[in-house]
């Protein structure tokens, strides 16, 4: 994969630009390895599904997001509550079970929100955050809010009949919704060819006449331009758009699967040449970017991650009165 | 009566369309979405007149898609809005049961409190008449059953308009069960005024009795009248509850009853396990357990699902014959 010569593009990034997203990247790699680690050693539980190799999308992504915009996504979230800003104490105090989390440590890894933020979840039922992000896009239409709704899925949840059904509505009102689906080619463990009658998936919305587009999504600048220009058309009043991001997960599906169904060849294959951070790095020394100025961004990120896991280990557990909150407003 | 003195009437579908109409009225973020809403004016035309008033912003016809449309109704009211989401029947909101539990009824609580979701889903539940088993259950007790919903079931005119318009301006999802054979019926009048409301949660005794307590909601309650009638000849005195709301239940109501009457009998038309005459036996057998001169006992509709053919609809579905009997039974223990 070289990185893509962009010098002459109307949305060609600055090398701040570049660095910022590497930052973000970087951030949300690190924080997953630790969440990695800490699911290791017992603080967190239950079901945990990491981000890591699929960065370049939510941070190519995040480039189009503007303050009226929501976002919503599955219950692979932790990279993009962290794009959107969340501060990753919170987040990871969610995650170890604290008051101090997000959802006062009511939700979980899959179960986060910040209305702040306009982050709409983290929804732990596959698909179901399609008609919701597609509802959240009605709300933008019917106030004439000029914000769009970037819904996120996978490739899995791309199978799923209320998606179809969503897409209809979507474009059947002309609903300002951007459909991401992140095709990290596994379903869990069911390989793409095994799920998807047709895996070119940016054609999903083609019965509903949705326009698509496949984007590289290991490679930050290629989802930053795909993601500015669908963005833009989504924006335009003509409707959905839907972009099929190509990605990888290192990870296995969640914490408690060892992906036996790949090899190892497979992913380090990806690990070694197709690595999103790698790339980025490269392209920022090509444009004559300072690798110790990226040093001194992965020192500081570094820091910011063990700011984080110290808080989500010394936030206290909620108060027993939390059980019965929150049930009704 | 005289006409001088016949009170003003309307029928159950005119009053749901009245709270409707006055609650968009006086809030521009309420919307109705679903099938045959607009043009159509609704499958049971209880939507007329509302497309036209309001405008196809605002009443929204969907394509047949009970998980999407209710999906979007969820994303909708995350987003600020309003929505009233109509079922046909509550029989294809099966096809949305995800959406309405897990996204509508669970998030506020996922999210420690910040994602309220004030939506309503409302339209005909239980049976109507010879449409099989497939378009005739009650889903009163599936949605009753969970935290973080409302559920509201209306009997009369003033329930529903009352109750709908508490609906729509609750901040909570609410399951609004409606029944169909009720829409043309007329009852009084609810009070004029855009500020009448109902509150949810509190029942309401429909008829006062000293011998036994009769619990029902829906169509029930108007059989449970019947059969209260009946029953008068022969010199018992039941009292008649209407439920009204089945979460949050109006325990207070229920015990205060039952500690005078010393009787109970419930009444549904679901089916029998599992059903919200289990829940209401179960309170009172907890908590009342002292004033009970005679086991709770349950009318349901019978335990299978729902024929076709006239004279086994008759028999699976509890009518105020079977009521009278089982108050018979409660008391005398006949």
């Amino acid at each position: 994969m070289s990185p893509k010569n962009l010098k002459n593009s109307p949305h060609s990034p600055s090398l701040e630009n570049l660095y910022k997203a590497y930052e973000s990247m970087y951030l949300i790699r690190r924080f997953e390895e630790k969440a990695g680690q800490l699911y290791g050693m017992g603080l967190i539980a239950g079901f945990c599904h990491l981000y890591i190799g699929q960065e370049a999308v939510v941070v190519g992504l995040q480039q189009a997001v503007t303050e009226s915009d929501s976002i919503i996504t599955s219950y692979r979230d932790h990279g993009h509550m962290l794009a959107c800003d969340m501060s990753p104490g919170g987040v990871m105090a969610e995650l170890t079970g604290r008051s101090g989390g997000y959802s006062k440590g009511k939700g979980g890894s899959m179960h986060m929100f910040s209305r702040e933020k306009k982050f709409y979840g983290g929804h732990g039922i596959v698909g179901a955050q399609v008609p919701i992000g597609t509802g959240l896009a009605l709300a933008h239409q019917y106030k004439n809010d000029n914000g769009i709704c970037f819904t996120y899925m996978g490739d899995g949840g791309s199978n799923q009949g209320q998606m179809f059904e969503a897409f209809n509505m979507a474009a059947l009102w002309k609903l300002p919704v951007l459909y991401i689906i992140e095709n990290n080619l596994y379903a869990m463990g069911t390989s793409l060819d095994r799920h998807a009658a047709v895996t070119d998936l940016s054609t999903r919305g083609s019965a509903q006449g949705i326009p698509g587009k496949s984007v590289d999504g290991m490679d930050y600048l290629a989802m930053r331009e795909a993601a500015l220009e669908a963005a833009s058309y989504v924006r335009s009043g003509k409707g959905p758009f839907i972009l099929e991001a190509k990605t990888y997960r290192y990870r296995g599906h969640s914490m408690s699967d060892p992906a036996k169904y790949r090899s190892k060849e497979e992913v380090e294959d990806v690990k070694s040449h197709h690595d999103p951070l790698s790339i980025l790095e490269a392209e920022i020394l090509r444009q004559g970017g300072d690798k110790d100025h990226l040093e001194s961004i992965t020192k500081d990120v570094k820091k910011k991650i063990d700011e984080a896991v110290e808080f989500a280990k010394e936030s206290p557990e909620p108060s027993e009165g939390e059980l019965f909150t929150d049930i009704l407003v | 009566m005289t006409s001088e003195t016949m009170p003003e009437t309307i029928t159950v579908r005119e009053a749901l369309r009245d709270a409707m109409a006055e609650e968009m009225r006086q809030n521009p973020n309420v919307f109705l979405m679903g099938e045959e809403v607009a043009e159509y004016q609704g499958a049971y035309k209880v939507s007329q007149g509302l497309l036209e008033e309001f405008g196809s912003k605002r009443v929204i016809d969907t394509p047949i898609t009970e998980a999407g449309f209710a999906g979007v109704g969820v994303g909708a009211a995350f987003g600020g809005l309003s929505p009233i989401v109509e079922f046909m029947t509550f029989n294809f909101s099966m096809q949305a049961i995800d959406q309405i539990i897990n996204s509508a009824a669970k998030t506020l609580y996922m999210s420690g409190g910040q994602m309220g979701c004030p939506i309503v889903f409302r339209g005909p539940n239980g049976s109507a008449a010879r449409v099989g088993a497939q378009h005739s259950q009650c889903f009163a007790s599936w949605y009753a059953h969970c935290p973080g919903l409302k559920v509201v079931s209306p009997y009369n005119a003033i329930d529903a308009k009352g109750l709908l318009k508490a609906a729509i301006r609750d901040p909570n999802p609410v399951v609004f069960l409606e029944n169909e054979l009720l829409y043309g019926q007329r009852f009084e009048a609810p009070p004029s005024g855009s500020d009448f409301i109902l509150p949810i949660g509190k029942a309401h005794i429909e008829r006062p009795g000293k011998d036994v307590t009769l619990i029902g909601f829906s169509i029930m309650v108007g059989y449970a009248l019947e059969a209260a009638e009946e029953l008068a000849k022969e010199g018992i005195d039941v009292e008649v509850i209407n439920l009204r709301s089945l979460r949050p239940l109006d325990l207070e109501t229920i015990f205060e009853s039952v500690r005078k009457t010393n009787h109970c009998v419930t009444l549904e038309e679901g089916f029998p396990y599992a059903g919200i005459g289990s829940e209401l036996s179960a309170q009172i057998m907890e908590h009342m357990f002292d004033f009970l001169d005679a086991p709770v006992l349950r009318v349901t509709a019978k335990d299978v699902p729902l024929p076709y053919a006239a004279n086994l609809e008759r028999l699976a579905i509890p009518r105020s014959p079977e009521i009278v009997q089982a108050v018979k039974n409660v008391l005398y223990n006949a």
